[in-house]
């Protein structure tokens, strides 16, 4: 008899294993240490101090202790998937999308802009001089925006009524953009603000 | 018989030899070459395409000997279950000693084709000196190679058409190999070098590009963006396989739009894969090309919403073979079903190897692709759930299917409609399906799905098992049912001792069987060396203790952990190391 209780009213959660991360590839664990199944086994002489499977019959068993999934169980080896796979689905996964919301200071409405669609200042600066292009007051042109990645004017632009880019990082902090590299922005990016000029005195 | 024998040798060799010709297949020259000895002489001197599936049953001294004027070698290495890390890193499956028994015997290779095995860069280079007509080479899921390996083969195969790397872990030096190919080469066909990590130097690329005329084949590396891939299309609309890098870019920019031009100008398209890192929005770049694809791989691109590849799959409608990652889920395998009328072979991989709750696939979409597609033969689904009835819907519609790898994310999981397990569903599948050559299984299984391998899979030549079956009984339906078995592999199972000894014989007319985390033991597997001296059995630790350590630890009694048997002509390899021990 099939007991009503079956596994599929059980969370979806606890009936999938998972994998280590890439890279503790050594850490062999032994399947009776991960997985609590219960499995059939009929041979007498199976050894008792290095069975891998607990006997208890599993097959026409109503109980549904019998039938618990394993919890976010590792197994080696599985789901079967070659290491080329899986380390570009690990890459993938830290390099999800990342839109972010760009407020320029006197335009009437934000926009967003997916980080992970440049791969440098230069390409982010590009798409803020045509998003905002329409916006501008002053000299916020693309030539303009160019010079604001370039710490040197930046100082002479300060003083003006241009615009400087900043962002606010993981901590809350405003920080000006273009000090770290490309990647480390990326991933402590929140949001970005274009300020006036004269506002933006009190950063670096 | 006399008279058949008297007229044939009346053709002098050189007919003999035109007519094998146009045999293609291994198995029938083997077989023209049992036939008589003029036969096997003429068949022996005239094998030009050799396939070794285990590089330790022969050795590279006899392969020389038996066909001396071979061109082209097909080697594998390591068991399959190699791919999933259950076999220790340095097992073997070194391709140097018959690289360089090749080079001393003058062989006048022109293609190699490696597959699991380790690859150094010193066989590489060896390679790349010693055969002056080589041609091509690819590796697929091998090791131990770093990109200086490539640059002595780019810069010394003058003639070389093609270098294939597939899923390959290469250590990638950053180095110039691809500027390696010397400007006087233009006999490339296809290059693909997609798995590397590395940066290649984009402009050396696309110089390659452009004066190899005859190249049909690109595969690029994420490292390439899409201003690369850009120029690349400029330079070569004549592709007919094309592997994108990253596919990433702003949709409005210039660049891009450019981009758009250079595909549509690509008339002879018709497989494509690579979007390695890629944006959902920058898909509509290819949509001018999708309907004359044939072959589709988005399976490296987990970033792709399911409606942004169904979209894109509406515009496939001649697609026969698909790639794709679970993310797409049942209700886009329900596009596929509707659009994909010509499909043959469909690959759904997992999307979350590493927990994060992305929806995936279950029977509805099997069963909506059965249904859906007419021709398809060969399948690997990967899924969260599956139900008997779905595999019994699954093989009525589908009595083609020559591979069928079902994989359930839960390796045990049972019926999710009824709870039982999933016997029944796979026992129709070999029942319909009478051509199957490929199986495997997975979800709660007991002997009984055991039962029904053995009596319906006649055609079966390789199975899978994991985490199934109740008993020896089990195993032994298998070996005694499947006559055409070639490879078994059997992980995690209840099966040991009676089932292993029952019919040792059966095992040479096998290529290979492995057990791991089974109820073998080394007593067993020492019964079965010492009666079985053409077969390889080898005892292979989790400890990479040395082998005396092993012995002293281990009693007849224990179970041995991981056993892996062959056939073998010539005995015990001699490149084994510590941890492994033929008996």
């Amino acid at each position: 008899m099939v007991d009503t209780v079956t596994i599929t009213t059980l969370d979806v959660e606890e009936t999938e294993l998972r994998l280590g991360l890439p890279g503790a590839g050594d850490k062999k664990r032994g399947f009776e240490e991960t997985v609590d199944l219960k499995l059939n086994l009929s041979s007498k002489d199976a050894p008792s101090d290095q069975a891998h499977f607990q006997g208890e019959n599993v097959t026409d068993d109503a109980n549904t202790s019998s039938a618990k999934p394993p919890a976010k169980a590792q197994v080696v080896g599985w789901p079967p998937v070659r290491s080329f796979r899986k380390n570009v689905i690990a890459r993938s996964a830290a390099e999800e999308s990342a839109f972010v919301k760009v407020s320029m200071d006197g335009a009437p409405y934000l926009r967003k802009v997916d980080l992970k669609m440049y791969k440098t200042y230069q390409e982010l600066s590009d798409a803020f001089g045509k998003m905002f292009s329409s916006f501008t007051i002053g000299k916020c042109d693309t030539q303009g925006m160019l010079d604001f990645m370039n710490e040197s004017k930046l100082m002479d632009l300060l003083n003006s009524s241009d615009y400087v880019p900043t962002y606010e990082d993981k901590d809350g902090d405003w920080m000006l953009v273009g000090d770290v590299p490309w990647e480390m922005f990326v991933g402590s990016c929140k949001r970005l603000r274009i300020m006036k000029g004269t506002e933006a005195k009190g950063l670096g | 018989m006399c008279l058949f024998q008297s007229v044939m040798n009346y053709f002098p060799e050189e007919v003999l030899e035109h007519v094998f010709d146009f045999l293609t297949s291994h198995r029938d020259r083997n077989a023209v070459s049992l036939v008589c000895k003029s036969w096997y002489s003429v068949e022996k001197f005239s094998r030009k395409k050799v396939f070794i599936g285990n590089c330790y049953a022969v050795n590279p001294e006899r392969l020389i000997a038996r066909f001396p004027r071979l061109r082209s070698l097909i080697l594998k290495g390591k068991p399959h279950f190699a791919d999933f890390n259950l076999v220790p890193h340095d097992w073997g499956g070194h391709v140097y000693p018959w690289i360089e028994a090749m080079a001393k015997s003058r062989i006048n290779l022109e293609e190699l084709r490696l597959k699991r095995m380790v690859v150094s860069d010193e066989s590489l280079k060896l390679l790349a000196k010693s055969f002056p007509n080589f041609k091509s080479l690819v590796l697929v899921s091998c090791e131990g190679f770093t990109t200086n390996g490539l640059a002595a083969i780019a810069s010394n195969c003058k003639f070389l058409r093609e270098l294939d790397l597939q899923e390959n872990e290469v250590d990638d030096r950053k180095g110039h190999w691809l500027s390696c190919f010397p400007e006087s080469c233009t006999s490339l066909v296809s290059l693909n070098f997609a798995c590397l990590k590395g940066e290649v130097n984009a402009a050396a690329l696309e110089r390659l590009v452009a004066r190899c005329r005859n190249l049909r084949s690109l595969r690029l590396n994420h490292a390439l963006p899409l201003e690369v891939l850009q120029k690349i299309l400029v330079q070569a609309p004549q592709l007919n396989d094309l592997g994108t890098g990253s596919f990433t870019h702003d949709p409005n920019s210039e660049t891009f739009i450019k981009l758009k031009n250079a595909v549509k100008n690509c008339h002879s398209i018709r497989s494509l894969s690579g979007f390695l890192d890629v944006n959902g929005r920058c898909l509509p770049a290819v949509y001018p090309i999708c309907a004359n694809l044939t072959a589709l791989n988005l399976s490296y691109a987990p970033g792709i919403f399911s409606n942004e590849l169904t979209k894109l799959i509406r515009h496939c409608k001649k697609i026969e073979r698909l790639w794709i990652l679970d993310t797409i889920g049942d209700k886009g395998l329900g596009v596929v079903a509707n659009t994909c009328k010509e499909l043959q072979e469909l690959r759904v991989f997992p999307s979350d190897l590493y927990g994060v709750g992305n929806a995936a696939v279950t029977e509805e979409g099997l069963v909506a692709i059965s249904a859906g597609c007419p021709k398809l033969n060969s399948i690997l689904y990967f899924c969260q759930q599956m139900t008997n009835a779905a595999l019994i819907t699954v093989a009525k519609n589908c009595p083609n299917f020559i591979r069928f790898r079902l994989c359930t994310l839960n390796p045990i999981v049972p019926d999710a409609a009824t709870n039982q397990p999933l016997d029944e569903g796979f026992g129709a599948i070999v029942q319909s399906c009478k051509g199957l050559t490929r199986l495997s299984v997975s979800g709660q299984l007991t002997d009984q799905v055991f039962l029904y391998i053995g009596m319906y899979a006649e055609q079966l030549e390789m199975l899978s098992i994991a985490f199934a079956g109740d008993s020896d009984k089990g195993m032994l339906y298998v070996l005694n049912g499947c006559k055409k078995l070639k490879k078994l592999e059997i992980r995690d199972s209840p099966f040991g001792n009676m089932a292993l000894l029952s019919d040792m014989g059966k095992y040479e007319t096998m290529r290979s069987l492995w057990m791991s985390s089974c109820q073998v033991t080394l007593g067993a597997c020492k019964t079965l060396a010492e009666k079985m001296p053409r077969l390889n059995v080898e005892i292979i630790s989790e400890n990479e203790g040395g082998a005396g350590e092993v012995e002293a630890r281990l009693d007849d009694r224990d179970r041995v952990e991981k056993m892996y048997l062959y056939r073998t002509l010539v005995g015990p390899r001699t490149d084994a190391p510590d941890f492994v021990r033929t008996l």
